[in-house]
C-alpha cells in the first residue's frame, strides 16, 4: 500500500490522485514556466475584490480605534459587563469545544468503523449547523430547553435549567461546533493503517493500548484542528445564542451582542473597541488553526482541506 | 508473551468480526455506537424535528397563512434577491481565485490564502460592523454618501455587502485544493494545441471542476439565505423593506407568535436539508467518477483495494 497517496485528502469532488502526483512536482518547483494565460487577470481581479470587501473594511475597524485614546479604549474592553461577556464568550466556547471534542470523536469513530442502521443518514446530517440558519437553530433550542419544552421539561424539575441561563450558551454553541471534530477526524481516521493496529495486536497490546499508542497519535492533530475550528467557531457564533441565553446583563451576555448593543446605541467607539479585541483573539486562533494544520499534513498526508471552516470536505474513500 | 498473543488469537478467532485483531468487544461497539447517536439525536435530530412539529403545531392552515402573508413574502423576496446578486459575485471571485493561485506559481500565495479565509474567522456582528463603520451616518464614507441621497446602510446595498462578506470565501475555498490535485496538463495540452485561453477555461477546466464548483456554490447560498448576525447589523430590520428570512423569523418570535416564527423557520429548515442532499450527491458523483478513473490510473485502483 503506497503509504502517501490516499484518497481521503483531495476535496470534495475528488479528483483522481494520480494527476495530483503526476503535477506535483510543477507545484512545488518555483517560477515553473506555463503558457496558460490569465494570471494578470485573475489575480488582478482577486486582489481587487479582496482588498474592496475584505481589506478595506476590516482595516476600518482598526483604524476607528486610532480615533480613541488608550485610556477610552481600556476602559471601554476592561468594563465589568464587557469583561463578563468575554468570559461567557470563552468559556462557554470552551466547554463547547470540549463536548465536541469527546463526543465527535465518538461519531467519527462509529463512522469511520461500525456497521449500523442508518448510519448513512447520520453521516449526511452531521454537517446540518452548517447548513441551518443560525436564528433556526436558536429557536429551535430555545423551544426544546425552554421550562416546556420537550427536553426542558425533564431537566427543570432537575433544577437544570438551560434555556435563558448560560447553559443554554454552552448548548448553542455545542450544536453550532459539532460537525468541525467530526469532520476533521473522519477522513484521517480511515487513512490510519489497519496493519499498524494488527502489529500491535499481535505483539500483544490490548485495545485500549492499540488506541493510546497507535491510533490516537495519528489522529491527534486532527483532533487537536477539530477542537480550535469549533472553539474558534463558537467565539463569534451570534445568531442562535441570543435567543437561548436571555442576554442577562453580567450573567448571560456573549462579547457579540455586547458589540451589537453598543451600535444600536450608537456608541461606534466602543463597539469597535470590544470588536477589535474580539478580531486579535481570531486572528491569534487562525495562525494556531495554520500551525495545527501545517502540523496534521506532515504527521499524515490527508487533511489538506481541514481549514474550509464551514466546508470541511467530505470526501470519504469506499 | 507467547502464551498471550495465542490465547489472544485463540479468544478472537470465534469472533465474528471482520477485522479479529482490530476490533473491539461487542459491548465497547455498541455503547460507543449508542452514545455517539445519543449525543447526535439529542443536538441534530430533535432540533430538526421540533422545528417541523412548531411550524404544524396550530395546523396547515396557520402554516400557510404565515407564509403568504406580505412581510413574510417580503422577506423571502429579499432573501432570494440578496443571494441572487452575492452568490454570482463570489463565484466569479471563486473561480478567479482558484485559477491564479491553483495554476500559477507567485510569491505571497500562502498569505493570500489565508486573506481569503478571514471572513469565516471574524463573528458575524462584526462584519456587519466593519460596513457600518464605512457607510453608516458617521462613518467614512457616511456623510458623502448622504450628500448624494444614497442610502447603503439599512437598506437593500448594505445586507447585499455583508452576506457577500459573510460567504465570500466558500467557492474559493472549495475551488483551490481541487485544482491544485487536478494540476493544468491537460489546459496545457489544450492551449499548446491552439485553443484559446476562453476555449481552455469552458472546455477543460470548467467540466473537470464542475461537482465542486456546485458544492461551493450550494453552500455559499446557504449561507447566505441563512446569514443572520451581520444582515441584522445592518438591515435596520425595517418589515416589508429590509428584512431577509432570518430577521423575519427573529421578529416574529419576539412577538411571540411562534407558530409563524416557525414556518419561515420551516423553509430555511427545507433549504438547508436540500443543500444537505444535494452535498451527498455531488459526493457520490465525484466518488464514481473517481472510481471511473480508477480505471486509468493504476495508483487510484491500488488504493481502491487497500480501502
Amino acid at each position: 500500500m503506497p503509504p502517501s497517496i490516499s484518497l481521503a485528502d483531495t476535496p470534495p469532488p475528488a479528483a483522481p490522485e494520480s494527476r495530483a502526483t503526476r503535477s506535483a512536482p510543477g507545484r512545488n518547483g518555483r517560477q515553473r514556466f506555463t503558457v496558460l494565460p490569465g494570471f494578470g487577470l485573475s489575480l488582478g481581479f482577486t486582489i481587487f475584490y479582496l482588498t474592496l470587501i475584505v481589506l478595506i473594511p476590516l482595516s476600518a475597524v482598526f483604524l476607528k480605534t486610532f480615533t480613541m485614546t488608550w485610556d477610552g479604549f481600556w476602559t471601554t474592553v476592561t468594563a465589568p459587563r464587557v469583561v463578563a461577556s468575554y468570559q461567557l464568550s470563552f468559556g462557554a466556547s470552551l466547554i463547547a469545544a470540549i463536548i465536541n471534542t469527546v463526543f465527535g470523536l465518538a461519531v467519527a469513530w462509529v463512522l469511520v468503523r461500525y456497521r449500523f442502521p442508518g448510519k448513512r443518514l447520520i453521516d449526511a446530517l452531521v454537517d446540518l449547523p452548517f447548513a441551518l440558519p443560525t436564528a433556526v437553530a436558536g429557536i429551535a433550542l430555545t423551544a426544546l430547553f425552554a421550562g416546556n419544552g420537550w427536553i426542558g421539561c425533564y431537566l427543570e424539575p432537575l433544577g437544570i435549567k438551560v434555556a435563558f441561563s448560560p447553559l443554554g450558551v454552552v448548548v448553542a454553541l455545542t450544536f453550532i461546533g459539532l460537525p468541525f471534530v467530526v469532520r476533521t477526524v473522519q477522513p484521517v481516521l480511515e487513512d490510519v493503517e489497519q496493519e499498524l493496529e494488527e502489529a500491535a495486536a499481535s505483539l500483544g497490546a490490548t485495545r485500549l493500548q492499540t488506541f493510546g499508542r497507535v491510533i490516537l497519535p495519528a489522529i491527534l492533530p486532527a483532533l487537536l484542528t477539530g477542537f480550535a475550528l469549533s472553539f474558534a467557531r463558537a467565539t463569534g457564533e451570534y445568531g442562535s445564542v441570543v435567543f437561548i441565553s436571555g442576554n442577562m446583563p453580567m450573567v448571560s451576555e456573549i462579547a457579540p451582542l455586547m458589540i451589537y448593543s453598543k451600535l444600536e446605541q450608537y456608541d461606534y467607539a466602543g463597539a469597535t473597541a470590544v470588536a477589535v479585541v474580539m478580531l486579535v483573539i481570531s486572528f491569534a486562533l487562525l495562525l494556531l488553526i495554520n500551525l495545527l494544520q501545517a502540523w496534521t499534513r506532515r504527521h499524515q498526508s490527508g487533511a489538506r482541506d481541514a481549514l474550509a471552516l464551514e466546508a470541511p470536505a467530505t470526501s470519504k474513500e469506499h | 508473551m507467547a502464551g498471550a498473543v495465542s490465547g489472544r488469537l485463540g479468544r478472537q478467532g470465534t469472533a465474528h468480526h471482520k477485522f479479529d485483531a482490530t476490533g473491539e468487544a461487542p459491548w465497547v461497539r455498541y455503547t460507543l455506537i449508542t452514545v455517539a447517536v445519543l449525543f447526535l439525536t439529542l443536538f441534530l435530530f430533535v432540533p430538526l424535528a421540533s422545528v417541523f412539529y412548531e411550524a404544524l403545531r396550530k395546523g396547515v392552515q396557520t402554516y400557510w397563512e404565515a407564509l403568504v402573508e406580505p412581510d413574510a413574502w417580503s422577506a423571502i423576496q429579499l432573501t432570494l434577491t440578496v443571494a441572487a446578486i452575492a452568490v454570482p459575485l463570489n463565484l466569479v471571485f471563486g473561480v478567479a481565485a482558484a485559477w491564479a493561485i491553483a495554476k500559477f506559481e507567485f510569491p505571497g500565495k500562502n498569505l493570500l490564502i489565508t486573506l481569503i479565509d478571514l471572513p469565516f474567522s471574524v463573528s458575524p456582528v462584526i462584519s456587519g460592523l466593519v460596513y457600518v463603520l464605512l457607510f453608516g451616518a458617521q462613518g467614512w464614507f457616511g456623510p458623502w454618501l448622504e450628500t448624494h441621497d444614497i442610502k447603503i446602510m439599512f437598506a437593500v446595498p448594505g445586507i447585499v455587502l455583508a452576506t457577500i462578506f459573510v460567504t465570500f470565501p466558500f467557492v474559493a475555498r472549495e475551488l483551490i485544493p481541487l485544482m491544485q490535485a487536478q494540476g493544468s496538463e491537460e489546459e496545457e495540452a489544450a492551449i499548446v494545441l491552439g485553443a484559446s485561453g476562453w476555449q481552455t477555461f469552458w472546455h477543460i477546466t470548467l467540466p473537470n471542476i464542475r461537482w465542486g464548483l456546485l458544492y461551493g456554490v450550494i453552500l455559499c447560498n446557504a449561507r447566505a439565505m441563512g446569514e443572520f448576525g451581520a444582515v441584522s447589523v445592518v438591515s435596520g430590520h425595517i418589515r416589508g423593506l429590509t428584512n431577509t428570512m432570518p430577521l423575519h423569523v427573529e421578529i416574529l418570535y419576539n412577538e411571540y407568535n411562534f407558530a409563524a416564527a416557525f414556518a419561515v423557520a420551516s423553509l430555511l429548515t427545507l433549504l438547508a436539508l436540500v443543500t444537505l442532499g444535494i452535498k451527498t450527491l455531488v459526493e457520490l458523483r465525484a466518488r464514481k467518477e473517481n472510481e471511473d478513473a480508477a480505471g486509468e490510473a493504476p495508483l487510484a485502483a491500488l488504493q481502491g483495494q487497500a480501502s
